[in-house]
């Protein structure tokens, strides 16, 4: 009973970093059609950002003003290099979506293999406070810290993104762009300024992600890859949550961490079985789409 | 000014189909200036056109401002309410959300609106989606209004709604038209006949007659354009 509720809390440690990963994802493809294949580059390079920023900052801050800071430098990091994207990459190409789905795979190509070259394909490894890695007792469970970490992440940004998207005018144009982009700027609105922003916040969350991602689940180990890993199961939540949906996306994120962390356990140690997990995931994205093609949660937000 | 709207040689092509071959409308100001033809003759389109959201080639002035290559927005905000074809709410945003968007002015004239529009008021918090046919069409014809724009572009708006709520369209496109310059994409010719002062008509992607509303009453022209017989 113990494994499996420590089990279920990692599992949804797991989803809310893939959560972070992919809600961006479905916003940008909800709101400009397009499937964007730099997202995982903003989890590296947020990733790169965090360690870049702790790593030349004097060591006398004390580890937990280190990693606030690197937490904020992954943020501002995934935003800043979405929002270049989509100023200078994404928009000259407005109205061509093949196209510009082709140059976010191609910038992923280039820049991964400029950090490649640059950094080395070694994993760097991350500063974090020892109470990053330790673990909190519960009831007889054994929690680790830096899964705590990453459930706060994904509950705040959840919530700032539904008040977000509800409440403000930006928000609610980003959900009537979703809907039909030709009414809302049929209604007087730049729906470029919207497509910059959705890019940002994507960015941010993903820049995010690529931190919690080293922190929770690899050691504190980044490398120029481990976003393009990331992102193929940001597609398939994304997929499964329903493209546009914020909803969609923490239900299936949750659910995708979920499956795959306990097929991980059970079923991953027995000979040949080490990929399981991943394959699981798959198995459920191909379930979904034949019981809901359009996903979970349609295409509305 | 004494033309709210003048385009001259409009040229469309949709998907390698040449939509719009030459198209050339006045509309002067005040009162409305319908837009007739068969389903499919390039209507919408042009509507879409002057709002740049197909592209276009030719002269297209909106409230005496060249706008061609400006960007939707951009011509919307020189003073165009939009009324499209199926209305086009947003079904997942409330009613006051929709016209919340809508906004573009410093005082938005919600007390026109809702005077014309009284159950609007008691729905503001109902999703748009959730809205029958008639009062999405409210909904549609709100956010056009609610900046109080010289010039309103309404496509077919009596499409899907009952007859009954036809009748009351009409009353409101009546009010509506001593606020702004309307051009009224129309298939319903008693609509037609009780708001337009003028008519023109189009047909294979091209203005083949301009004139004056009552020259509808001539049967011949009516069936001859429109494919419709014993309007009475």
């Amino acid at each position: 009973m113990n494994v499996l509720l420590a089990l279920t809390f990692s599992g949804i440690a797991l989803g809310a970093v893939y959560f972070l990963a992919a809600s961006g994802l479905s916003l940008i493809y909800g709101l400009m059609d397009i499937l964007n294949f730099a997202h995982g580059l903003f989890m590296t390079l947020g990733a790169y950002a965090a360690w870049d920023v702790a790593s030349h900052l004097p060591v006398s801050w004390g580890a937990p003003l280190l990693f606030s800071t690197a937490l904020v430098a992954s943020i501002l990091g995934g935003a800043l290099a979405a929002g270049l994207t989509e100023v200078l990459i994404i928009r000259p190409l407005y109205g061509r979506p093949i196209g510009q789905i082709l140059v976010t795979i191609g910038l992923d190509l280039a820049v991964v293999g400029l950090l490649l070259g640059g950094f080395g394909s070694n994993s760097l490894s991350v500063p974090v406070p020892l109470w990053l890695i330790e673990a909190t007792h519960v009831g007889g469970l054994s929690l680790p810290n830096s899964d705590f970490v990453a459930l706060v992440a994904g509950v705040v940004v959840l919530v700032s993104l539904e008040l977000f998207l509800r409440k403000t005018r930006y928000g609610i144009t980003i959900r009537a762009g979703v809907e039909n982009r030709d009414m809302v700027s049929a209604l007087g609105i730049n729906v470029g300024r919207a497509f910059t922003l959705v890019f940002v916040i994507g960015g941010a969350m993903a820049g995010l992600a690529g931190l919690l991602y080293a922190v929770v689940f690899s050691g504190d180990l980044i490398s120029p890859t481990q976003g393009d890993s990331l992102l193929i199961f940001a597609f398939i939540v994304v997929v499964i949550g329903g493209l546009g949906s914020i909803r969609g996306s923490a239900v299936a994120a949750l659910i995708v961490g979920l499956v795959q962390d306990y097929t991980n356990f059970y079923l991953g140690s027995h000979p040949g079985m080490a990929e399981i997990g991943n394959l699981s995931v798959v198995l459920l994205l191909a379930l979904v789409l034949e019981w809901r093609p359009r996903g979970l949660f349609g295409s509305t937000l | 000014m004494t033309n709210a709207l003048e385009v001259a040689d409009l040229h469309v092509t949709i998907a390698g189909s040449h939509v719009l071959q030459g198209v050339s409308i006045q509309v002067p100001v005040g009162g409305v200036t319908a837009l007739l033809g068969r389903n499919g003759v390039g209507k919408t389109t042009t509507l879409r056109a002057l709002l740049g959201l197909v592209p276009s080639t030719g002269a297209i002035s909106v409230l005496d401002t060249d706008v061609r290559g400006w960007s939707t927005h951009r011509i919307v905000r020189l003073g165009v309410g939009y009324v499209p074809e199926d209305r086009d709410v947003f079904a997942g945003l409330t009613v006051a959300e929709n016209l919340r968007l809508a906004e573009r002015v410093d005082e938005p004239r919600y007390d026109d609106v809702y005077a014309i529009f009284p159950e609007l008021r008691e729905r503001t918090r109902q999703r748009a989606g959730t809205l029958s046919g008639g009062q999405q069409q409210m909904v549609s014809i709100a956010r056009a209004l609610l900046n109080g724009w010289p010039l309103l572009l309404v496509d077919e708006p009596s499409k899907g709604l009952a007859p009954r709520l036809v009748s009351e369209l009409a009353d409101v496109l009546e009010r509506v038209a001593t606020l702004a310059t309307v051009l009224l994409v129309e298939q319903n010719l008693a609509v037609v006949r009780r708001l337009a002062q003028r008519v023109v008509v189009l047909d294979h992607g091209e203005v083949v007659h301009t004139g004056d509303a009552h020259e509808l009453d001539d049967p011949d022209l009516a069936k001859r354009f429109l494919g419709v017989t014993g309007v009475r």
